[in-house]
């Protein structure tokens, strides 16, 4: 019992903790990049005793410190009780969506099975959904608590916006629940194992020969819905080019204008907590979560015929490995996104989400259902 | 009492409060985000009777959507100063209170002891055992459910596209 307690602990502890540290890191990687595509140093100033390494000292150490020792400062007609707590709902469902997004598969210690996941709800990725529509009050009632009209302003704007991409969020997952056929994000993981040839039919002979040595990843059953969602998902985080929220050329700093400080830090943090929460969510929904292509749970076993044996505790390094590699391959191209691409115009926002996203969903989604149906009847 | 009783009494008695504050508050945001948080403590009541879907759903249409449209709105309207006292609807307010404590007594008092209210499997109140009667035993009243949702959603478009 105490056991069991502890294991859940150190899961909940380990996940909490690598998300909070991988979101400082992405604020170093975001002033370095940028630097590096600007084709300037970047941050380069602090050092501890004259060790400044690349300015990494510079993001993890001096940055929180220096934003800590900043006047917190509520504006004098504002709501000082919701200007408060706004930035703590800012970064509430961001830290705990990653609750259900599995990072391993089981690893077996003694006679103990542990499921690498922290909380392994059946209702999974509505919990995601659930926590990510709590995301939005954040944002809306920082900007209003601030009684400022750039940061209102940022604030309508942001909450019109995520209500809309939440749909077509929520809408082109759709089509990896029916293919996987669960909503557990374990479950989608482990469907992910088989290879393309185990689930084609038998009539389609020449589509089993060219691609059925794939594995079975959401990427390859669910192209469309991949873009979709990567689209929507940087809405969600509220950056370039969805950054509309806070355009620095409209709105000064749209809805946390009014936000210094220890506070400014937590909208900060949580803003890149959700880089690495949707990042896990794209890896976990679309490239296999944890697997590693041909790793099975005792090695390597390759479509040509060749095995490699691997023991337990190897395999569950690579897996938990190829999880952590691909999270941050995906959060290292959401910043690159932001560096790369302008700002929407607000319209053009408006109408991406409503008349192109939605309706591609729902198309992918009939097509989708009508494909999974047919191949129940035909296996 | 065991612990899940305990449980119960905190949340019931956190959810007396907010709901108790989206009344009483005079600031309609405050009112707002009270809301807010006495539908996410139902939906953890929901969590501990073993019915996650219902709880998740109660966040993610309550909390998440249409909550979030109830504050648009205010911040649209930007109602200045705070909601006046209105003695007319403290009239209404005591005549729907009475009838609800009228209902209420009778149940509270019949002397029955409480029963467990969760006899249930774990499948019980899943998305697979929802799913399985909405689309079994309750096609109709669903789909009519989803024709009137329609319906208002044309009206709403309807009404405000009406030329002037």
């Amino acid at each position: 019992m105490i056991v069991d307690i502890g294991i859940v602990a150190i899961k909940a502890f380990l996940v909490l903790f690598m998300v909070l540290n991988l979101a400082g890191l992405l604020g170093w990687v975001e002033r370095k990049g940028s630097a590096l595509i600007q084709d300037r140093i970047g941050a380069n100033r602090a050092s501890i005793f004259g060790f400044a390494g690349m300015g990494l000292v510079n993001t993890l150490i001096a940055d929180p410190l220096k934003f800590l020792t900043k006047e917190d400062f509520v504006p004098p007609s504002g709501d000082r009780f919701l200007h408060t707590l706004a930035p703590c709902l800012a970064l509430f469902p961001a830290l705990v969506t990653f609750a259900v997004i599995p990072f391993g598969d089981v690893l077996y210690l003694g006679d103990r099975v542990i499921n690498l996941q922290v909380a392994n709800l059946n209702v999974g990725i509505l919990y995601i959904f659930a926590m990510g529509s709590l995301g939005v009050y954040g944002l809306v009632i920082g900007a209003w608590a601030s009684n400022n009209k750039f940061s209102l302003l940022g604030g309508v704007r942001g909450s019109a916006q995520m209500i809309s991409y939440e749909v077509a969020l929520g809408l082109s997952v759709i089509g990896i629940l029916m293919v996987y056929g669960t909503l557990e994000l374990q479950e989608i993981a482990r469907g992910q194992g088989a290879l393309l040839r185990e689930l084609l039919p038998e009539s389609a002979g020449f589509l089993r020969a060219t691609v059925g040595w794939l594995p079975a990843w959401g990427i390859f059953l669910q192209p469309v819905a991949f873009l979709l969602f990567f689209t929507a998902a940087v809405a969600e985080t509220k950056r370039i080019p969805f950054d509309l929220p806070e355009a620095e050329s409209e709105l000064v700093a749209g809805s946390h204008v009014e936000y210094s400080g220890g506070k400014f830090l937590m909208f900060f943090a949580g803003e890149f907590a959700e880089i690495v929460t949707a990042a896990g969510l794209m890896t976990t929904l679309f490239f296999g979560g944890w697997q590693v292509p041909y790793l099975m749970r005792d090695g390597f076993h390759f479509p040509w015929g060749a095995s490699i044996l691997l023991p337990h505790v190897a395999v569950v390094l690579l897996q938990v490995g190829a999880f952590t590699f691909k999270v941050l391959f995906f959060c290292w191209l959401q910043i690159l996104l932001r560096w790369t691409v302008p700002r929407f115009r607000y319209d053009q926002v408006m109408r991406l989400g409503w008349k192109m996203l939605l309706p591609v969903a729902l198309v992918n989604v009939m097509i989708t259902a009508l494909v999974v149906l047919y191949m129940q009847h035909n296996p | 009492m065991n612990g899940a009783q305990v449980g119960f009494f905190i949340l019931a008695g956190l959810l007396i409060v907010s709901s108790l504050w989206v009344v009483f508050q005079r600031n309609v945001v405050h009112s707002a985000m009270a809301l807010v948080a006495a539908l996410f403590l139902v939906a953890i009541l929901f969590l501990t009777l073993n019915a996650p879907m219902v709880g998740v759903l109660q966040i993610l249409v309550y909390a998440g959507a249409i909550m979030v449209l109830f504050l648009f709105v205010i911040m649209f309207l930007n109602p200045i100063g705070l909601e006046q006292r209105r003695r007319l609807w403290w009239g209404f307010g005591a005549l729907a209170g009475l009838l609800l404590a009228g209902a209420l007594v009778p149940v509270l008092t019949n002397g029955d002891a409480p029963r467990d209210p969760v006899v249930a499997t774990e499948l019980f109140g899943g998305p697979e055992e929802l799913a399985r009667s909405l689309f079994t035993d309750f096609v109709l009243p669903f789909e009519i459910a989803s024709i009137l949702l329609l319906v208002a959603i044309v009206g709403a478009v309807v009404l405000a596209k009406r030329e002037p």
